[in-house]
């Protein structure tokens, strides 16, 4: 037998037919639709007279455009009030299930998939959002897909791929106290840059990744798109298995122990070939902060901002946009820093792991005058497990908004936005130009960090207060 | 999908790396479900806060009133999957992207909507790029039946593309049509995996009977 890798043994799985314009037709065995995208599709396919082909394994969630607000209802954040009406429309005349405002699970789409069980290991899915990698954490290939991609796969349960490379990132080492998947992941993305992995399909392997939990697998799968990847994967493990037994989309009886046995396949073979093998250390790795306006441009929290990014025309121009955004000066250190508003949250950071992380920092303490601070679960069934945690209490007791779940400040789409000119510490994804509101100089940190900048009002080492 | 043979007009330089689509077409600003993706495309950096056009910006400025190329740095349309971004550069008549290198998704949506995607290698984008900003304004034409981007200042410059991909622009095809001739294979598909593999088939949620 050909050893083959674990993306070849999901694709050729799923692999239907090959087209005559060369491209290979794939089964997507979920698709998971957010309101910013579906209504589109909807119109679309009412035009061409289409219906969807399997409603049954289509799922719909209110995410983006959802209002933050506790008692929120479909006109708490106006500008999302048609989206939201469009999305639920479509799901009563299409006929699938809606995750809608109100409902006990709803959630962010990468955050329910896998909470409900609905992602299972050696499945195909796709969202049109480019963090569908986010639930590859569970052993699955995920695709993030464009409107008419959407149309497409709600009208014939397949999308139509040119087959992307494979990319191997081994992550040897172990992680030192208070550094997390999300210090992993920006870290990676900063060593490949960010079109480092476009055209390949990302498999995340080694000890670091084996010693995570199934949320952290999820951050770090997350921000492979951040390097053009299109896919981020972990092969499931023991760990995979026990956490996602009893879930309830999961398989249950006969099915559950079939599954088993074949989920138990779904690795990559010793010896595999990938067309890239990374391996990176990540014994001395750091906390990690954006400094810049791409999630690439990223450091140490100890380190300072680079003196340039190259010697190209293109990089000198880059760097001065970035530090002209981000009011920083070449060789400048972070630490230290005034911070204006702080963010926790999104399908990066937004799980119950993180809020633990964020909460053992800020127990017992107090949000710094001035500092708007922020909490929005990726989910509400998140939310409802952190309150019986007790976590709602820590944060609100310090000062910390206690908000619902919704994408809310990662793409300000739900009116949740920051003023022009402040300094926001975000446990989000992306850092562009605006993307947290005009102006808006974006940071990006792990859970940790934010609590810790939060408690201090300023950019600090997160360790200076857990060691406190 | 609207059929693409050639693109005639201004050529736009834009050389900046990594324009994101957050960029291109700002979520912020495209609020509604019909929104104006003329006025949208890189909405941020073309108007001011009260909305008046800032002069600086190159798609402002009277010589690239009609255009039909863009011609930017490397990695062009990372970020969201947004397809907007195309139709917002669809919508300002620009219907060919020439780059060193372009994001998958965002390559993706221009072969769903017609717009021509072209990466060149280093040497041949560092000359069509002087080209372009030399001419300021004056015409060039992307033709997709001889694969070469064409205008003041030299030869034709040819470019590469997939065969299957220029069949399918050059033919406007219908994907959703492309797909469903294997309707019969998906069907075959999905009654081998519902007896192989059925957890894949059966989303059934546990706690509703």
């Amino acid at each position: 037998m050909v050893a083959r890798t674990l993306f070849h043994k999901i694709w050729e799985a799923h692999l239907v037919a090959r087209r005559i314009d060369g491209r290979e037709i794939i089964y997507m065995d979920r698709n998971i639709v957010h309101e910013l995208h579906g209504p589109k599709a909807f119109e679309k396919l009412r035009k061409a007279a289409r219906r969807v082909r399997r409603p049954d394994l289509t799922f719909a969630v209110q995410d983006h455009t959802i209002s933050s607000q506790p008692d929120r209802d479909d006109t708490t954040n106006p500008e999302g009030t048609p989206f939201l009406r469009a999305q639920r429309a479509g799901a009563a005349e299409f006929g699938f299930r809606i995750f809608d405002v109100g409902d006990p699970d709803q959630g962010i789409s990468h955050v329910i998939g896998p909470e409900l069980g609905m992602v299972l290991p050696g499945a195909t899915h796709c969202v049109p959002d480019s963090h569908a990698a986010t639930v590859g954490a569970l052993g699955a290939l995920s695709f993030g897909c464009g409107t008419t991609e959407l149309e497409h796969v709600l009208a014939t349960q397949v999308l139509a791929m040119k087959r992307p490379k494979t990319m191997r990132i081994n992550l040897e080492g172990r992680l030192q106290p208070h550094v997390t998947a999300k210090d992993v992941a920006l870290h990676i993305v900063g060593t490949l840059g960010v079109s480092g992995a476009n055209g390949h399909a990302v498999e995340y392997a080694g000890p670091v990744v084996r010693a995570m939990g199934i949320e952290a697998r999820m951050t770090l799968c997350n921000l492979t798109v951040e390097m053009g990847g299109r896919s981020g994967f972990v092969a499931a493990d023991e760990t995979t298995l026990s956490w996602l037994e009893g879930r309830p989309f999961a398989p249950v009886g006969e099915d559950w122990n079939r599954a088993l046995a074949y989920w138990r396949t779904m690795h990559s073979d010793e010896g595999a070939r990938f067309d890239r093998d990374l391996t990176i250390d990540c014994s001395a790795l750091e906390p990690q902060i954006t400094w810049g306006i791409t999630p690439g441009q990223v450091i140490g929290i100890r380190d300072s901002v680079p003196a340039s990014l190259g010697e190209e025309a293109s990089d000198q121009h880059a760097f001065t946009k970035a530090l002209t955004y981000m009011d920083l000066q070449a060789g400048e250190p972070l630490q230290g820093l005034k911070v204006d508003r702080v963010f926790i949250g999104s399908c990066t950071n937004g799980r119950i792991p993180d809020l633990q992380e964020a909460a053992a920092i800020v127990r017992g303490r107090k949000v710094a005058e001035g500092v708007v601070a922020m909490i929005s679960p990726g989910s509400t069934i998140v939310r409802r497990e952190a309150e019986a945690l007790g976590l709602d209490t820590v944060f609100r007791d310090a000062g910390f908004y206690w908000a619902e779940s919704a994408c809310s400040m990662c793409a300000g789409g739900n009116g949740d936005r920051g003023r022009p000119g402040e300094r926001v510490i975000s446990t989000t994804n992306r850092n562009f130009e605006g993307r947290q509101g005009p102006g808006v100089r974006t940071h990006l940190v792990s859970p940790g960090m934010a609590a810790a900048a939060a408690i201090a009002g300023a950019i600090v080492d997160v360790r200076q207060l857990a060691e406190a | 999908m609207q059929a693409f043979t050639t693109a005639t007009g201004a050529a736009v330089p834009l050389l900046e790396d990594d324009i994101n689509t957050d960029e291109i077409s700002p979520i912020q600003l495209a609020r509604k479900l019909q929104p104006d993706y003329r006025k949208m495309l890189f909405m941020r950096a073309r108007w001011d806060d009260k909305g008046e056009p800032v002069p600086s910006h190159v798609l402002n400025q009277p010589q690239f009133q009609n255009p039909a190329i863009l011609v930017t740095g490397a990695n062009f349309g990372c970020g969201s999957s947004r397809e907007a971004a195309v139709w917002a550069l669809l919508a300002n008549g620009i219907s060919c992207v020439v780059a060193p290198s372009l994001a998958d998704q965002f390559r993706e949506n221009c072969l769903q909507n017609g717009v021509l995607p072209i990466t060149l290698d280093k040497a041949s984008f560092a000359t069509l790029a002087k080209r372009v900003v030399d001419a300021d304004g004056a015409p060039f034409t992307a033709d997709l039946e001889s694969q070469t981007l064409s205008g003041p200042g030299g030869d034709p410059i040819p470019f590469a593309i997939p065969a299957a991909e220029r069949l399918v622009l050059l033919e406007g095809l219908d994907d959703i049509g492309l797909t469903s001739k294997h309707l019969p294979d998906i069907e075959a598909w999905e009654a081998r995996t519902a007896a192989e593999t059925p957890w894949y088939q059966n989303a059934r949620d546990g706690r509703i009977p």
